[in-house]
């Protein structure tokens, strides 16, 4: 009987079998940033102990960072006391910092990819629930709490429970201007938000092969909104196309003894799953939530289900607090703002995606202006994004068509710095999670959906299929 | 390392009594809802700190607001309640966010134990962490102790981890969680440094055969 990627890589990093029946793990990268880390540090201090292997520990920091006007001290005395003790801990332990002094700063789960620390066949754990974005790579990568961070620095090590592996395959191909959020969020509709609790789930299928390495990373960032801690795409050339010759890479004779590690921690043919799920791709369209969790979604053109429909969820209070009708449309419903960023669509694909719908606008002679009344801000997911936004000319297409292009960080994702909703703005959002009060305002409504259709609902005004909008009078 | 070893081998002797989570005795903190996400148990404006002091205050900061502001009552606000030390959960309870913040607010509010429908993994792992039982209950059963804890707030209810049950009055019930996390509540032992520092020979030589560990010369998985 074969194994999956997630059994052979799970032990290749045993340490041992703990009495308890967990298994320590080896963490081959640890990555952290400043909000989930100051206390794990202060229990260090406090044990006398210090970071085992500081050469596996990368920091930067992206939650509380401002996105303009960046001078030290930050404005924010409990923000800028977070960088201090993030910048006083990494030099204290010797940890490589990407720091914003140096223009080297990014979301953690942007930076670690792109500089290229995240790799096939590692386990990768930080201290922040979308850390299952590394398991593009083919990587076992997942979020952790504070404390668990203090064991990482400790020893380099976890105690973890086994998970299973639940195939997750999308066969098919995917209509036109249906894009990978579309996936996650159909996803996460179809399986709930908590079908994936004591699961890894394995993407599989024609639609995951041919996605780039963006795409995946924007479904497996999701794995962990549909309850999976943990989900990984088979590493493939696509993988390794993605990989070769960044900063942390592999080189020369390395290089290739390192594509048959990552050959041989793929799936075997005859691997024995937990459960296996199948779903037709050609189904899925432009997917937007409605509601106060990411599995409350709709098809852009249908309409909003009933208070009491099927399975334990009782409606009203989504609705309540999104001041929402059941049976309306969400089609034409005004926004007041638009977020484009977040370690789920903040990647230089995700603004190209969004100047190509502009440009394809102008060429028809449409408007291509961000709305009277919409406050639209793209935040790009790292100084490199940032970098190649204004380096392929996407930055001046943004800011021409009225997107505030700002510094890089998680900005209105979780509206721990400045950026944030006011009252009960709605804003469509490239993020990942609608939770109540999530983009900062008590009240703040949000609505998850694709760049592209940020995008349209920005220059628009209102939440619009983006397909529709080259159509009908200029 | 070795020095290292002893310390928290030291910390451990001082704190092992003070760690065991048996028996959890108190009144119920009933609160209705499914899929409740660490956002709301912690909005994320609370973690700009660099200390875990002082969370307990906003555990559920927002919500409360939100209800007081309609002329509500959270039951984190309400008088019968206060000093109650098991909270009853629904369904998925917190989902989400990472943040350890939230079982932190949780447990210096002086909440002790969690029994609800479901937990969400990483939430539940946190839990672990902080050493804040969580134990889980049939659909029918959470149905009953919903019912007979918000009839009446002084009533005495006991979660004992030993066996497996919830006492509500003269009711019991059940209770499931994983192992592991039972018997590392029950004995005390969830803080978990000093066992996995214990280990470091055995870490540096998984640490060494690992092909990214050594410019990829040990290469194949079996």
């Amino acid at each position: 009987m074969g194994k999956t990627l997630y059994q052979k890589v799970f032990e290749r990093h045993t340490v041992r079998q703990l009495p308890s029946g967990q298994h320590q793990l080896f963490v081959g990268l640890h990555l952290i940033h400043e909000v989930t880390t100051p206390q794990a540090f202060s229990m260090l201090e406090e044990r006398g102990l210090r970071v085992a292997y500081p050469e596996r520990t990368f920091a930067t920091v992206d939650h509380i960072i401002p996105t303009r006007g960046l001078t030290r001290p930050l404005a924010d005395p409990e923000a800028e006391a977070m960088l201090a003790a993030l910048e006083r801990n990494v030099e204290a332990s010797s940890i490589r910092y990407f720091s914003q002094a140096r223009g080297e700063n990014g979301i953690v789960h942007v930076l670690g990819p792109e500089r290229g620390l995240t790799q096939p066949g590692m386990t990768i754990c930080c201290g922040d629930s979308h850390t299952s974005t590394h398991g593009a790579f083919g990587a076992i990568a997942f979020g952790i709490g504070t404390s668990q961070v203090r064991d990482v620095l400790a020893t380099q090590t976890l105690a973890v429970t086994k998970l299973k592996v639940r195939r997750v395959e999308l066969y098919g191909r995917l209509a036109r201007g249906v894009y990978a959020k579309d996936v996650a969020l159909f996803l996460i509709a179809k399986l709930g938000v908590q079908a994936g609790v004591g699961y890894a789930h394995e993407l599989a299928g024609e639609v995951f092969e041919r996605f780039s390495m963006e795409e995946r990373m924007t479904v497996c960032n999701m794995s962990v909104e549909g309850g999976a801690r943990v989900g990984y795409v088979q590493p493939d050339s696509t993988t390794y196309d993605y990989l070769e010759g960044r900063e942390f890479s592999p080189r020369g004779a390395a290089w290739e003894r390192a594509v048959r590690y990552w050959e041989s921690t793929r799936s075997d043919a005859d691997a024995r799953y937990d459960d296996v799920v199948r779903f037709d791709a050609s189904e899925i369209e432009p997917v937007v939530t409605w509601g106060i969790h990411p599995g409350q979604s709709i098809p852009v053109g249908g309409t909003l289900p009933a208070e009491n429909g099927q399975g334990r969820e009782n409606l009203r209070e989504a609705y309540q607090y999104m001041q929402l009708e059941p049976g309306r449309p969400l089609a034409g419903t005004p926004i007041q703002v638009a977020f484009i960023g977040s370690c789920t669509n903040g990647r230089a694909s995700d603004f190209a995606e969004v100047a190509e719908l502009i440009l394809a606008l102008r060429r028809a002679g449409k408007r291509a202006t961000v709305a009277p009344g919409v406050r639209a801000l793209a935040v790009p997911g790292s100084q490199a994004v940032r970098a190649e936004l204004i380096q392929r000319g996407h930055a001046a297409i943004l800011t021409e068509a009225g997107f505030d292009l700002r510094e890089p960080g998680c900005s209105m994702c979780l509206a721990m710095n400045p950026d944030r909703l006011e009252g009960d703005e709605l804003c469509a959002s490239t993020s990942n999670r609608n939770f109540k009060g999530r983009q900062g305002s008590p009240r703040g409504r949000t609505l998850l959906m694709s760049p592209v259709m940020v995008a349209a609902a920005a220059l628009t005004g209102v939440v619009t299929d983006a397909r529709r909008l080259m159509e009908g009078p200029a | 390392m070795s020095h290292a070893r002893e310390d928290s081998a030291t910390y451990d002797a001082r704190t092992a009594s003070e760690l065991r989570r048996a028996r959890i005795t108190g009144r119920a903190l009933p609160l209705l809802g499914d899929d409740i996400d660490t956002d709301r148990i912690i909005p994320a404006r609370f973690l700009r700190s660099v200390v875990f002091e002082g969370l307990g205050e906003h555990a559920f900061a927002d919500d409360r607001a939100a209800l007081r502001a309609q002329g509500g009552l959270h039951p984190f606000d309400d008088p019968a309640r206060a000093g109650a030390s098991l909270l009853v959960v629904g369904h998925h309870f917190g989902c989400g966010s990472s943040r350890e913040h939230a079982p932190q607010a949780l447990y210096r509010r002086g909440l002790r134990a969690i029994v609800g429908g479901s937990f969400a993994e990483i939430f539940f792992g946190n839990c672990v962490s902080v050493g804040l039982p969580c134990a889980q209950l049939s659909p029918a059963d959470l149905a009953r102790v919903f019912a007979l804890t918000s009839q009446d707030a002084s009533l005495e209810l006991s979660l004992d981890l030993t066996r497996r049950e919830l006492e509500v009055g003269a009711e019991r019930f059940p209770v499931s969680l994983p192992e592991a996390a039972r018997v590392a509540w029950v004995e005390g032992t969830w803080d978990s440094t000093a066992e996995l520092a214990s280990a470091a020979e055995e870490t540096r030589r998984v640490a060494r055969s690992l092909p990214y560990m050594n410019e990829f010369l040990t290469e194949t998985v079996d």
